[in-house]
């Protein structure tokens, strides 16, 4: 009897979103699931997906969709090491109490509170690949600045070419990043800065074995955040580059090529159940980590 | 209470039609859009397009305008969905579809790319409204075989537009003492390089993606000619012939006078390249026409224009816009009254009017419309007609996809044989 009135009040409280998530979240995975398997023959005999398993082997087999993982894994490392990088140097510039801290803080938050699709149409024209008479956006800046041979044909060509498409996700995200690092650096106690240079650390010794190790955590944390935002990525990549891209496509995209385009829902949903398997295999293990972490 | 009100529109709408049917039985052709019932079957019609932009937006509230006056009953819900060639649109369209939650009438590229929503069973036939609105003796021949499916027509033409058009700086081809328009696909080749040796940096200009493949189909024309060009979308077309092959040489050759551009360009900023004189050439849908309009040139003296063509033939690329019937339409009888306006005559004239495109019906006056409409208008009854790839006249919009994403990846790999063994297999899946 208790033992309800304990629970109970609890469930009460969480029923609601527990059947929320359940059916918008877990029962909507699951039916995805259901349909990737799918068998699907059209009314002319044409067999559109073989059904179970097959259907993840035509993907997996398709040259098209090992180019878009390419894409994916190269545009992820960039996108991941850029911010990491540019979200801590901004952090630790910062953090050290500079005149109009707030000031800078605003500016580099600001590019993540305009929507991808906005900043994608802009980016669309500062990565254009034209080079030298007709050039425009970086390329013609490059020009202006004396320095022509930095020009590039950007996202547009070349193996890496999704290297350059991280370059809009860096300067969106990195002040996110930043934010991280800096409450990170708030959160630890200025006494151990001050112990740490009463026993002589120089500031480098401070930052590498005093501050960075208890800022472990907070990195992780962005790593995963920023990881599988990247793997996601869908709207910026459209904007930018258009709804048939090759070039640029990846699995996000070619998933919305396949459900509106190419009306193969199936593919789509093989496609979304390997990109959510894709992003397990990275945030799983981190839950299961900070889980065992917080219990201890 | 929904459900009441729901039901008492279909009921009305149901009347509606029927009077509309016993009136308009033994009327003339031409007074079937007045024959419905008068004022119209009343209630909300909602109307889905991409039309929200423009001239394209001013065509569609010259329509809006008129059914107000012609159907005061109906009230109309403009559904319009931004973003150049629909591609937003459709796929709005098609998760409002598959909800069973259609619009009461919906703008889809008259001809294949249809033939996904028939197959799917989300539109039905208007045979009935398109005999009522006059037929073939209306309606030329060629477009009604063009936008028929299985026997049926399924969807009302409200426009004709020519994709196969290429735009000419005047100046720049007087410097290179170019006179006049090339007759094949090699001719312009060769004006391409004399435009280049005369000092044009880049003598042609081109867009993203599609308009890539709105120039591959046009020189794949031109070198096939029409009959052949045609035969590619039935379920024996060869899409591995050397006259294909060859069509991909050419146009990799004229890719290589053209701009460095991303698959994301828009069409606009290449087009003005050619109005600015920073391009000789560049090929686009007659569309285009309102760029130069709105930069003060007039045709004919700063700029000018030549379909693509060869093989002694003169070519029309072909595209058009139809509005469609819904399975399930909550209002079916206000989508027919939306579907009489578009199709006759009095509609068709404002609207075209506006949007710079053409009217299906030979009953609508020619003298009405500027300069070009008036060439383009005797250029469709005259020239054959080839249906465009890139605005869904020719193929289904799964493969259009499928070309489209071919096109993107030989402008960077710029390698023939993947391209054609990529139009090969995309025949194969999908030519029915």
């Amino acid at each position: 009897m208790t033992g309800l009135r304990r629970w109970g009040a609890g469930l009460v409280f969480l029923l609601p979103s527990i059947l929320l998530v359940g059916i918008f979240v877990y029962g909507f995975i699951g039916k995805n699931i259901l349909t990737s398997f799918d068998q699907v023959v059209t009314k002319s005999g044409k067999v559109r997906a073989p059904g179970g398993l097959e259907n993840y082997a035509t993907l997996i087999g398709d040259p098209r969709y090992q180019h878009a993982l390419w894409n994916l894994l190269v545009l992820t490392v960039v996108f991941v090491v850029g911010t990491m990088f540019f979200g801590l140097l901004w952090a630790v510039l910062l953090e050290r109490s500079v005149k109009g801290e707030g000031v800078f803080r605003s500016i580099f938050l600001f590019p993540m509170a305009v929507s991808f699709v906005a900043a994608g149409v802009v980016w669309r024209w500062l990565l254009s690949p034209a080079t030298g008479e007709g050039a425009v956006g970086l390329n013609q800046l490059f020009q202006y600045m004396g320095m022509p041979w930095l020009q590039s044909s950007w996202w547009s060509a070349g193996q890496f070419n999704m290297a350059a498409m991280a370059i809009p996700a860096i300067w969106q995200l990195s002040g996110y990043v930043m934010a991280l690092f800096l409450s990170g650096f708030r959160g630890i106690s200025l006494d151990q800065r001050e112990a740490a240079r009463v026993d002589g650390a120089t500031e480098w010794k401070l930052y590498r074995h005093v501050l960075f190790p208890q800022l472990s955590p907070v990195a992780l944390s962005a790593l995963i955040i920023v990881g599988h935002m990247s793997m996601k990525m869908f709207d910026l990549i459209y904007s930018i580059a258009g709804p048939n891209s090759y070039t640029a496509e990846v699995p996000a995209t070619l998933m919305w090529a396949q459900m509106f385009q190419l009306s193969d829902t199936t593919g789509a949903a093989v496609n979304a159940t390997l990109l959510l398997v894709i992003v397990a295999v990275v945030v799983v293990p981190y839950l299961v980590y900070t889980n065992r972490s917080e219990k201890r | 209470m929904l459900i009441t009100r729901r039901s008492l529109l279909v009921g009305a709408a149901v009347l509606a039609t029927a009077a509309g049917c016993s009136n308009g039985g033994g009327a003339a052709p031409s007074s079937a859009a007045s024959s419905a019932a008068a004022g119209g079957a009343g209630g909300d019609v909602g109307v889905f397009t991409w039309w929200a932009d423009g001239s394209e937006k001013e065509g569609l509230d010259a329509l809006i305008a008129l059914f107000k006056t012609k159907y005061p009953k109906n009230t109309f819900v403009n559904l319009a969905v931004a973003g150049g060639s629909g591609s937003n649109a459709k796929a709005k369209l098609a998760s409002d579809l598959a909800n069973k939650n259609p619009p009461d009438s919906f703008q889809g590229h008259a001809g294949a790319e249809l033939t996904d929503y028939i197959d799917n069973e989300q539109i039905e036939p208007v045979d009935d409204i398109m005999k009522a609105l006059g037929g073939a003796s209306v309606f030329p021949q060629t477009l009604l075989d063009l936008i028929t499916v299985g026997g049926h027509v399924y969807g009302v033409p409200c426009d004709i537009h020519r994709a196969n058009m290429v735009w000419t700086n005047s100046g720049l081809l007087s410097k290179a003492g170019i006179t006049a328009p090339p007759a094949t696909v090699a001719a312009w080749i060769a004006d391409l390089q004399k435009v280049k040796a005369s000092g044009v940096a880049t003598p042609l200009s081109i867009g993203g993606t599609w308009t890539q493949t709105e120039l591959f189909e046009s020189v794949l024309a031109a070198n096939l000619g029409s009959s052949a060009y045609t035969q590619l979308f039935s379920k024996g077309g060869k899409w591995d012939a050397a006259g294909v092959k060859q069509s991909i040489t050419d146009y990799a050759t004229i890719l290589g006078y053209a701009n460095t551009v991303s698959d994301g360009d828009d069409w606009p900023a290449a087009t003005v390249m050619a109005a600015d004189g920073k391009a000789a050439y560049n090929l686009m849908g007659d569309w285009a026409l309102a760029e130069f309009t709105s930069k003060g040139l007039t045709w004919g003296k700063e700029y000018s224009s030549f379909p693509l063509t060869g093989n002694g033939e003169q070519l029309f690329g072909f595209l058009a816009d139809a509005f469609t019937l819904p399975v399930g339409a909550k209002n079916a009888g206000g989508a027919k009254d939306w579907l009489n306006l578009v199709g006759g005559a009095e509609g068709q004239l404002a609207f075209n009017l506006k949007k710079g495109s053409i009217p299906p019906r030979t009953d609508v006056p020619s003298s009405s419309f500027g300069e070009y409409q008036q060439k383009t208008m005797t250029s469709f009854k005259n020239d054959k007609i080839v249906p465009s790839i890139a605005h869904g006249a020719a193929v289904s919009l799964a493969w259009s996809s499928e070309i489209n994403t071919a096109m993107s990846a030989f402008y960077q790999s710029r390698n023939a044989d993947a391209l054609q063994s990529a139009l090969v297999a995309a025949h194969a899946k999908y030519a029915a």
